[in-house]
């Protein structure tokens, strides 16, 4: 039996899905006219009976964040969709609002219907410019034709949304962070609690709900709860887009049931490119810790890559080897989270500085053994010191390739690797 | 000076939020569109139309890396080189993009044509290496293609990019971020999805997979009776509801366009 689970990706080989007109062919907006014909604490159940779980990283039940929205509190309610994909690795939001945006809009109108929200954002990252062309016009599309604006379909429930195009922040991703951003301040997360579901954008309740999410709900109103559990594992179900880069034949998108393994997904991708052997893969980004050819057989569920010591973040599987140096991609990705740390919590913005040094002179071929502690000391205060996750996500990399690779740091140390730098860049560091 | 038009588009802006500061980051992107970058007269413009202090928009312009501090030129051009595009040859293009134009991360060229940087992941990880020229996409560059690409820019042509519209100059694409649509016919069309994109789907479907036991009418409610008759499905759509077994969608192949 085939892992694919072809759902949310069905509709992307009709090159034309993105035209309303197409769209309503391949059934779009027919879960729309089902979910407003019923009560939105119905399709809260729904959705929490179906054990959907975000997919922008953290895997919290939808479900079970909609129905956090207070009802009858007489405050406006908000939903906002995360679309600023940017955690390296991660490309699947962006390949899905190009061919099929109706879907994210369906999938918005109904969580706003349930959540009784009459106004919702869709917060796109500004670089990807394709995608939000396509995705104004969807909308533009969808209110012409009576699915968004006043009265949606005869039913009495209003709803507005906005295409915001962000200008370049990973921290954006960050839901409270985000929020900032499109009230208009500095991306910078807020402490939690208050949550956003009771004091979200406008400190107003907010569901904030990854692209992938809210375009799955269209499926679920359409095929039921256990339907969508006849795919995935018991406490991660459903279909989930494995977004496979690197040094693989065939990289891209494959839509698997939640558990999928490596070894499965290198073999739908035609395996290995020829000449490279597996050496170290991130199960969900750069924020998930790396794995080597010893997991090929984890499942990649939520508990499956946590099990295994990392995270499934966003299914964002890179695929490095032999040719690639564990200690380079450590570097480089501490580097994007220096550049992207929003400078608001110490631990954060001082350590990933120091680190991105540190890292620099072992590549130069001036490390000492002692920089490897350091950069665990480092790590060791970042991790849990920060208000939000990339701080802590900015540890992986290093944790773990220190981790499973410490041989090839103390190759660079000891003068077996030839530096990646000149030894000038050394003059840049002070770390000790 | 802001325009007249600048000063009605911004207001239109405004009126799409319920709350109006909401509108500076797409404000901040219309005043890109008028001058190539955040100008001290584009900061006065966004305080004053929103009732701010010129600190205040200042300090969250200078905190996006798309908001410019300098002109750009009419062309910008962003190699990737996070972690992905870098071993894959990013890092190599960027250094031959470079050397060709004679300028580093974040700086134009002398004839203020062409500016470059070097970008940060762009969630194209699967068309790796990607660069982007005014955020248009062009898909596995190497760094003959990207030196090609870049050439051609400075020979007055337009290379078509591999996923986006045809390039239009920097500030006309910033109109887009700031929430216009883009009005030229055929733009939206324009950029079919790739093989990475596709490869999944494509491959259920050359193996014939599909999920079973997917069935539209069932109720949103447990163990409530189906409505009568199924469900009613969209107008164009009408048997969708009188199915048993329903496989998701369709695969639709509109006929060649001519």
């Amino acid at each position: 039996m085939s892992v694919l689970t072809p759902v949310l990706t069905k509709r992307w080989l009709s090159p034309d899905a993105w035209r309303l007109e197409t769209y309503e062919r391949l059934d779009g907006y027919t879960a729309l006219r089902k979910a407003l014909a019923a009560q939105p604490d119905e399709l809260i159940q729904l959705v929490k009976d179906s054990g959907l779980r975000g997919r922008g990283g953290a895997g919290f039940p939808t479900g079970l964040k909609w129905s956090f929205i207070p009802q009858g509190d007489g405050k406006p309610h908000y939903l906002v969709v995360n679309a600023d994909e940017g955690e390296p690795g991660t490309c699947k939001d962006v390949p899905l609002m190009m061919a099929d945006p109706h879907a994210l809009i369906e999938g918005i109108v109904i969580a706003s219907y349930a959540i009784r929200a009459n106004f919702a954002a869709i917060y796109v990252r500004g670089e990807v410019v394709h995608a939000i062309r396509r995705l104004r016009h969807a909308v533009a599309e969808a209110y012409a034709a009576g699915y968004l604006g006043k009265d949606i379909l005869g039913s009495g429930f209003d709803l507005d949304v906005v295409v915001h195009a962000g200008a370049g922040a990973y921290i954006c991703g960050e839901e409270t962070a985000l929020l900032d951003s499109l009230e208009g301040y500095r991306g910078q997360p807020r402490l939690k609690p208050p949550f956003p579901a009771t004091h979200g954008l406008y400190s107003s309740p907010t569901v904030v709900n990854n692209v992938e999410t809210i375009a799955s709900v269209p499926y679920i109103v359409l095929g039921g709860a256990d339907w969508w559990k006849s795919m995935g594992t018991e406490k991660s179900p459903g279909p989930k887009l494995y977004s496979i880069s690197g040094r693989v034949k065939n990289p891209g998108q494959y839509e698997c049931s939640l558990g999928t393994t490596l070894r499965e997904l290198l073999d739908l991708a035609g395996g290995m490119k020829d000449g490279h052997e597996l050496k170290f893969w991130t199960p969900g980004g750069s924020s998930t810790p790396m794995l080597t050819a010893e997991h090929l057989d984890v499942p990649l569920d939520f508990e499956g890559a946590a099990a295994a010591g990392s995270m499934l973040g966003t299914t964002a599987v890179m695929v490095f080897s032999g040719h690639d140096d564990p200690v380079y991609a450590a570097y480089r990705f501490t580097e994007f989270y220096a550049h992207e740390s929003c400078g608001k919590c110490t631990p954060c913005r001082e350590g990933n500085y120091w680190m991105v040094r540190t890292l620099r002179r072992i590549l130069s071929g001036a490390g000492t053994p002692q920089d490897l502690d350091t950069l665990l000391d480092t790590c060791d205060n970042i991790f849990g010191r920060s208000f939000c996750a990339l701080g802590d996500g900015a540890t992986s990399s290093i944790v773990s390739s220190l981790k499973y690779f410490k041989q090839d740091y103390l190759d660079y140390i000891e003068g077996r690797t030839p530096p990646v730098f000149s030894p000038e860049a050394t003059e840049l560091v002070g770390a000790h | 000076m802001p325009t007249e038009e600048t000063r009605r588009k911004a207001r239109e802006i405004i009126a799409r939020y319920p709350v109006p500061r909401s509108a500076l980051l797409p404000m901040l992107h219309l005043v890109q569109a008028e001058e190539g970058y955040v100008s001290p007269a584009g900061i006065a413009f966004c305080a004053e139309e929103l009732h701010l202090t010129k600190a205040q928009v200042a300090a969250v312009a200078t905190f996006y890396t798309m908001y410019k501090r300098r002109p750009v030129g009419e062309y910008l051009v962003s190699v990737c080189t996070n972690t992905m595009c870098g071993v894959l040859g990013g890092n190599r293009t960027f250094e031959a993009l470079s050397e060709h134009l004679g300028v580093g991360h974040d700086q134009t060229t002398v004839d203020g044509r062409i500016t470059l940087e070097h970008a940060e992941c762009l969630a194209a990880c699967d068309y790796a290496p990607v660069l982007t020229v005014n955020y248009e996409f062009f898909d596995q560059v190497d760094a003959e293609a990207g030196l090609d690409i870049v050439k051609r820019l400075q020979d007055g042509e337009r290379p078509q990019p591999t996923r986006g519209a045809p390039l239009r100059e920097f500030k006309e694409i910033e109109l887009l971020l700031a929430g216009f649509p883009d009005e030229r016919p055929g733009a939206v069309a324009a950029g079919p999805a790739g093989a990475p994109t596709l490869a999944g789907a494509r491959l259920a479907e050359e193996q014939g997979v599909s999920v079973p036991g997917f069935d539209p009418s069932t109720p949103i409610v447990p163990n409530a009776p189906a409505p009568e008759g199924g469900l009613k499905a969209g107008s164009t759509e009408p048997e969708a509801g009188t199915r048993k077994t329903t496989p998701p969608p369709a695969v639709d192949v509109p006929k060649k366009e001519a």
